[in-house]
């Protein structure tokens, strides 16, 4: 049982850089001296930051087709089109600058309402639907650095939610520690169903995929049955699979008073982030999460203890997926929750990891962004009528296209940064160690 | 078996060849004996248990048979108890236990299982497995999608999105053109247009396999869910009212007991299964395809060396998966539901990825798996229906819950083609 078979072929080979990236063409190779503003200009087009926002873009414009295709005004008015073109153009216009700005407006700034402190209600919204967003996704994209692919998050978030509403609801405890023992035991009901995974992991080498996936369900059909059965998660005295609605001390406190929704899970999001961020770049176990990651059997070889880091890693990872049901619970639907409480942000939550590259802060503003997306497509949908199943479309874009920078410099016809003669070389030797 | 295991060049490493005592499989034994000393015994049910082996169609009718439930119970959990002993001592013995024992143990249990739970009522047996076959259908053509893509090297986590976009546009081709063949041949197009994405996002851009499959999963089910609210709900009598597949009775074949009306009095979907489960294993061993193939997804290098051309190879084979596991998205809208809805495969697809790996990455292993999860949601619909004595979350669970079991204990330390998610860069 050598280390060596650890990593299955699901196991993600680098995910916090996305992509093995293939020797640049030798450009340089003419033994032409390129000026320093060249280099930078070339930089600054190819790189990282530019793809990101022409992927946005091009997400957009995709999500735009598909938006106006869809669109019965401009269906009826592409029949006569070639008699009118305008009406067909400017009913395309309205369906994608409403559905659009419908977005916009539900996610940072609405301008219809009177004053700044109205108008940036949805900015708060966006923060909201983000606080349970960043930390799923940073449990994800921990697993992620320690080459474990976490698709359990909803799991973990629902026996969070269970834990952390059985305490919130049952227990009559003082303000602030009702308020803690809550979120412990959310975090704590999430780090155990994660451990699940990377103790057989550990121990018996079972893929953390199938074992997650599988635990998915177990957890979702538990919390059915207990919503179902009076005297465990029920509300008494009700029929529906409910719980009933959380007592006042531990409910999360609204950060900016009752007109926003914001909640103080957000600033324990933050903490975490930071606390991710320490744990991965300054401290010895995130040395030894990122040498296993990167290559569990020259880990192993170096004296580290590749299992437990497994091990540790899940814990970790649910207990962050747990403070996601947590904020869930007592942040976000206070009044009771049933066995949808995950809200499909268990699943998000991965996109959210890949859009970050895994970084703490990356998975930070990923979230951010994400949140906007989930709080504006609410109101585009109201408004517009345009399903938010289109914000779900234009996520993923971002995502695969952010992964491929060669396709959106392909799309753009942008250079290749960095394309002189020696790094060239390096990438070539990239490219050899990467196979 | 042989023919698996000596088509396998490299088998998992030093492990299996240096004779381990492994005490694993012993212990999920004494585990499940336990179980069944408890449920069987200590809480046995005192009655009668029939199991039905007829349909009324059948030619040939087949009286029921009854057991009585406690006897039965007590019997099962000794002969379970017996076989566990016995697994104890082949593992002392640095042993390896065999296959058919499990299957023996497996289903032994089931039987004291259904014995026990149908106390005084009736388990229609050929109801039981022909649901079996149709909610395993599905998950049979996305594990042989899942195995063709993996074993040329790239790791496959889109299946869900290819069953559904399968799904989706065979209910929709299907309805406009009111021929459910042209339907399933749409499906295995939009199949295969998973594919070519996944395809070439892993083979020409190198991003990780399994980000780009989990991310077109999430993009499938957003193009769908989108498209089935704006065309397909305002139009369904037009775009989403698909004729469905006939059964169609196979001659002598049908009027076997038991398997006739299981097997052979289906819809052509299924028997299209049969062969597609046989020519992927046929294929994929006896084959020179199947050898560059595997050969591709084992060491691409030595393949390239040898001529094999590695990206055309994974690309064609990857659209190939796509295709297969289409017709599994076919068969949710022309063949059980009849329409298409909102992410209507539920998450089918992951649950073929795991009958991928706990039948190892091969065909007729992965079919097993696929049918046993597929059982397992079948018995829970008929338990449900004759009133079962255990919550029927508990039920819905236990598949999931005997495959996590599995995984860690029986399966193990498994191990998939050895180039599998890693991209190749010529060089």
């Amino acid at each position: 049982m050598t280390d060596s078979q650890l990593p299955g072929p699901l196991a993600p080979g680098r995910p916090e850089t996305l992509v093995a990236e293939p020797a640049p063409p030798g450009r340089g190779d003419d033994g032409q001296q390129r000026s320093r503003w060249d280099t930078a200009l070339r930089d600054i087009l190819g790189g990282s930051a530019m793809i990101s926002v022409l992927a946005v873009l091009v997400a957009l414009v995709v999500g735009a087709v598909l938006i106006a295709f869809t669109d019965e005004r401009v269906q009826e008015t592409a029949g006569y089109f070639f008699s009118r073109p305008s009406d067909m153009l400017s009913a395309v216009w309205d369906s994608v600058s409403g559905a659009y700005s419908a977005l916009f407006q539900g996610s940072v700034y609405n301008f219809r309402r009177p004053g700044f402190a109205n108008g940036i209600r949805p900015l708060m919204e966006t923060l909201t639907f983000a606080t349970p967003l960043i930390a799923a996704g940073l449990g994800v994209a921990l697993a992620f650095r320690v080459g474990l692919f976490n698709i359990g998050a909803r799991g973990q978030m629902l026996i969070a939610a269970a834990c952390a509403g059985w305490v919130g609801f049952g227990l009559q405890l003082p303000p602030v520690i009702h308020l803690l023992v809550a979120v412990g035991a959310g975090i704590l009901g999430g780090a155990l169903w994660g451990g699940i995974v990377g103790l057989l992991k550990a121990r018996t080498g079972a893929h953390e995929v199938i074992v997650t996936i599988m635990l998915n369900y177990v957890a979702f059909y538990l919390i059915s049955y207990l919503l179902r059965t009076p005297g465990a998660l029920q509300a008494p005295g009700s029929n529906n699979p409910k719980t009933p609605a959380m007592a006042d001390t531990a409910v999360f406190p609204l950060l900016f008073g009752p007109q926003y929704s914001v909640h103080a899970g957000f600033l324990f999001v933050v903490v975490a982030t930071v606390f991710i961020w320490y744990l991965l770049n300054r401290s010895s176990l995130g040395f030894r999460f990122r040498a296993v990651g990167e290559n569990p059997s020259a880990a192993r070889v170096a004296g580290i203890d590749v299992k437990n880091s497994y091990l540790y890693a899940m814990l970790l990872s649910g207990g962050l997926a747990g403070l996601a049901g947590a904020s869930q619970v007592l942040g976000t639907v206070t009044t009771g929750f049933s066995a949808g409480i995950d809200a499909g942000i268990g699943f998000d939550a991965i996109t959210v990891a890949l859009l970050g590259r895994s970084k703490p802060w990356g998975v930070f503003a990923a979230g951010i962004l994400f949140g906007a997306f989930k709080a504006g497509g609410f109101s585009m949908q109201a408004a517009e009528g345009v399903p938010i199943d289109i914000v779900v479309v234009v996520q993923s874009l971002i995502v695969l296209f952010i992964a491929a920078p060669p396709l959106v410099r392909a799309m753009f016809r942008l250079p290749t940064p960095g394309t002189g003669r020696t790094r060239a070389r390096i990438g070539a030797g990239k490219a050899e160690v990467a196979k | 078996m042989t023919a698996t295991s000596t088509a396998r060049p490299v088998e998992a490493g030093a492990a299996d060849r240096v004779a381990v005592r492994s005490y694993k499989a012993p212990i999920a034994y004494g585990i499940f004996t336990l179980i069944a000393l408890v449920l069987f015994v200590v809480l046995g049910r005192d009655g009668t248990s029939t199991f039905g082996l007829s349909t009324n169609a059948d030619l040939v009718q087949l009286a029921p048979v009854s057991l009585p439930t406690r006897i039965t119970g007590i019997v099962v959990t000794v002969l379970l108890a017996v076989i566990a002993v016995f697994a104890f001592t082949l593992a002392r013995a640095a042993r390896r236990i065999p296959l058919w024992l499990t299957v023996v143990f497996g289903v032994l249990f089931l039987v004291a299982f259904l014995t026990w739970a149908s106390a005084n009522q009736t388990i229609p047996v050929p109801g039981l497995l022909i649901g079996t076959v149709s909610l395993s259908a599905p998950l049979i053509f996305g594990a042989l999608g899942g195995v063709l893509s993996e074993r040329v090297g790239v790791v496959n986590v889109a299946i869900e999105g290819q069953l559904l976009a399968g799904a989706f546009v065979s209910a929709m081709v299907a309805s406009i053109t009111n021929q459910p063949l042209i339907g399933v041949l749409a499906a295995m197009v939009a199949g295969m247009l998973v594919s070519f994405v996944l395809a070439a996002f892993a083979i020409k851009y190198l991003v990780d396999q399994v980000i780009v499959g989990v991310v077109l999963n999430v993009l499938v089910t957003g193009l769908t869910s989108f498209l089935y609210a704006q065309v397909l709900v305002p139009n369904s009598q037009a775009l989403n009212s698909p004729p469905r597949f006939p059964r169609i009775p196979i001659p002598l074949l049908s009027d076997i007991p038991i398997l006739g009306p299981v097997l052979f009095r289906q819809t052509i979907i299924i028997y299209v299964m049969y062969v597609a489960v046989a020519l992927v294993y046929f294929g994929l061993f006896h084959t020179r395809w199947g050898l560059r193939l595997r050969a591709v997804g084992e060491h691409p290098t030595a393949a390239d060396t040898v001529g094999i051309k590695v990206a055309a190879t994974r690309f064609w084979n990857v659209s190939l998966a796509g295709a297969i596991a289409g017709i599994g998205g076919a068969f949710f809208t022309l063949g059980s539901v009849g329409s298409f809805n909102k992410e209507m495969t539920a998450g089918a697809g992951f649950i073929a990825l795991a009958a991928v790996i706990f039948g190892r990455w091969d065909p007729l292993r992965a079919t097993l798996a696929a049918l046993l999860f597929g059982f397992a949601s079948n018995l829970q619909n008929v338990l449900g229906v004759i009133g079962s004595p255990v919550p029927s979350e508990f039920m819905l669970m236990l598949p999931y819950v005997v495959t996590i079991f599995a995984v860690a204990g029986l399966v193990g330390q498994v191990r998939g083609p050895a180039a599998a998610g890693k991209p190749y860069v010529k060089g």
